[in-house]
């Protein structure tokens, strides 16, 4: 006890000293608690050090140093062998000026949003439907939910072939019986956007359903109890006592699967390659195809930043306005 | 007749779960079978065209036409063990490490107060923030000359298991659970004499096991997943994972559909298999790491 006593005396002036201000308070507090029990002694300061080195050395080299390398490759025409040139913000002008990244741009939002509103609303429709505690609610739960567990790779091969374009083809066959049809899904450009849409909205809706589940859970059944008495119809109620009360849950997903849908890659690789035509290229295949097929390491970093600080601008505006939110 | 509990107030909608209402069950029970031919269907289609002695993609069912192992067996000399080898040992090496990162990491983060632990939260914060696929081609580079060991670990397992071993998320959820556990436990092992690592490993770890089985269920979902970054580690095909090799079954002439399903199906059921053993850790996780998160 003797000996952590000066010890933690210098560390309250070092903190003090250093910081200041309300902030302050807080950690000084604690460590006189502490040194009242005795929990740590002086050789002990490395131990939490010594506990996240391996997290710590796995991050700064396949995050950190990535990440600094990619937003130093952006400002470079990277040449092989040759030495790369700084050309300043060059490959932002080019990709910025893109047509064909222009209309991954637009391909990506499409995408994003479709799947987005999509497997929230299938999510909240099977939510509805499976809500309850009977063993064989479960049952279908578990059975609904296995598209989020199989691998994107394996539903892209599955939907490949229900896509199949002939008229005889699977889903014409389906669709055939209402009159529809034949479509060429994704095949064909008019359709191939909206086909890899579809599949990823029957992916996630099961994963926005358990979440949907989880905020049904915590309504107040008394809710419920006294809209019925009030005389409110079913669709009434919903709308007014369910909807109301899921509104955290839905900003959540909503910022999930904006995000997610930003840096899609997986399913438009595996069910498309970005084509026909460029009538599915992502702004993530894009950047592949310019890193991996056209060696343009320069150009597809800045893509990759690009990327990055959308991806980072929405998160923290989402943030930003929960907070404002609870705040009021 | 268990009306005791359940009253039409029970779900958002109002189901009735007793037996004279038959319109009600009647209605749930139809919409709850068509839900699971839609969300469950296409994987059975997997299932049977795999053991299809020729599957047809104009006559897909759930009951195989020609039932034969043929696929199998012609998947084989496409090295398809090859490539669930592949699989299996990058999931069974990242995950073993990933839960030992995340221990650890989550030991130091929960149980320990020390200067710098805002910064360090914060920069894992960071890391989630980080979507991988953002960083996919400078970690192409860095994987093929390490920093300071100046080591390429391009075509190997290792270069897919190393980036994968620490993950925010299950370095969060573990954290959280770790903070729950009551000091008591500690302080009066630490009378007894025990010393750090006894601590962690005798009084710490073993009460985590509900947040492990958490964390090893999202992560093997996180890295059986991985498809860039196998696909960017390879140096040539036999590197690739099971994922990642589909596409390149499907794109070679000589191989059939049965094939590319026999395939699908391999890497489909180790994902149906930890997800059905973990289900319960896996729903639980959904929900707190989202609300968390």
């Amino acid at each position: 006890m003797t000996a952590v006593q000066p010890l933690g005396d210098t560390r309250d002036v070092g903190s003090t000293a250093s910081g200041g201000g309300a902030v302050e308070t807080h950690p000084v507090r604690r460590r006189r608690r502490r040194r009242l029990t005795g929990a740590t002694p002086r050789g002990n300061v490395w131990v939490p050090w010594l506990f996240l080195f391996p997290a710590a050395l796995i991050f700064l080299v396949f995050k950190f140093i990535p990440m600094a390398e990619g937003i130093r490759l952006s400002l470079f025409e990277v040449r092989p062998f040759l030495g790369d040139i700084f050309v300043g913000f060059k490959n932002y002008a080019t990709i910025l000026q893109d047509e064909k990244f222009l209309t991954a741009s637009w391909h990506t939002l499409v995408l994003a949003g479709g799947q987005t509103i999509g497997a929230m609303v299938i999510g909240f429709f099977l939510a509805l439907l499976l809500e309850g505690h009977t063993k064989s609610l479960w049952f279908v739960r578990s059975a609904v939910f296995l598209p989020v567990v199989a691998a994107t790779a394996v539903i892209g091969e599955i939907w490949r072939l229900f896509f199949y374009p002939a008229p005889e083809g699977f889903l014409n066959e389906l669709i055939s019986w209402v009159g529809l049809g034949p479509w060429e899904y994704i095949h064909s450009t008019d359709t191939s956007l909206v086909s890899v849409m579809f599949v990823g909205i029957w992916k996630h809706a099961p994963y926005d359903m358990v979440l949907i589940l989880a905020g049904l859970a915590g309504i107040d059944r008394q809710q419920y109890e006294a809209a019925a008495i009030d005389g409110a119809t079913t669709p009434q109620r919903i709308w007014n006592v369910t909807l109301p009360a899921l509104r955290p849950v839905i900003t959540i997903l909503l910022t999930l699967a904006a995000i997610r849908g930003l840096r899609v890659f997986t399913e438009v690789y595996v069910l498309t390659g970005g084509g026909p035509a460029g009538s599915t290229d992502v702004w993530m295949t894009r950047v592949y195809t310019t890193a991996f097929e056209q060696s343009e390491a320069g150009l597809a970093s800045a893509g990759s930043v690009l990327l990055f600080l959308v991806t980072l601008i929405l998160t923290v505006s989402v943030q930003w306005y929960r907070r404002r939110r609870e705040a009021r | 007749m268990s009306t005791v509990n359940s009253s039409r107030f029970d779900s958002a909608i109002g189901w009735s779960a007793r037996p004279d209402a038959w319109v009600s069950r009647g209605v749930r029970f139809l919409f709850s079978a068509l839900a699971v031919i839609l969300f469950c269907g296409p994987l059975l289609v997997i299932f049977s065209g795999a053991f299809d002695h020729n599957p047809d993609p104009t006559k897909l069912s759930v009951i195989p036409a020609n039932p034969s192992l043929i696929n199998f067996q012609v998947a084989a000399e496409n090295k398809i063990w090859h490539y669930l080898m592949n699989s299996l040992i990058i999931a069974g090496g990242a995950l073993l490490l990933q839960l030992s990162v995340s221990v650890f990491a989550a030991y130091a983060l929960a149980r320990k107060k020390f200067r710098g632990q805002a910064i360090a939260l914060l920069v894992i914060l960071a890391t989630m923030m980080l979507p991988e696929e953002v960083i996919a081609i400078p970690l192409s580079l860095v994987i093929g000359d390490l920093p300071l060991v100046h080591v390429s670990l391009k075509g190997t397992l290792l270069g897919v298991i190393l980036p994968l071993g620490a993950w925010g998320f299950s370095i969060f959820v573990m954290t959280e659970f770790m903070k729950e556990i009551p000091g008591e436990l500690e302080e009066a092992a630490k009378v007894d004499g025990a010393g750090e690592l006894r601590l962690f490993a005798q009084i710490i770890l073993p009460l985590c096991k509900p947040a492990l089985g958490v964390i090893a269920v999202f992560g093997f979902n996180m890295i059986w997943e991985q498809y860039l970054l196998p696909l960017i580690v390879a140096a040539d095909p036999s590197d690739y994972t099971l994922t990642v090799a589909l596409l390149a079954l499907r794109s070679d002439d000589m191989v059939g559909t049965g094939i590319v399903l026999a395939g699908a199906l391999l890497a489909l059921v180790p994902s149906l298999v930890v997800y059905l053993s973990l289900q319960k850790s896996f729903l639980r996780g959904i929900t707190t790491g989202a609300i968390k998160g």
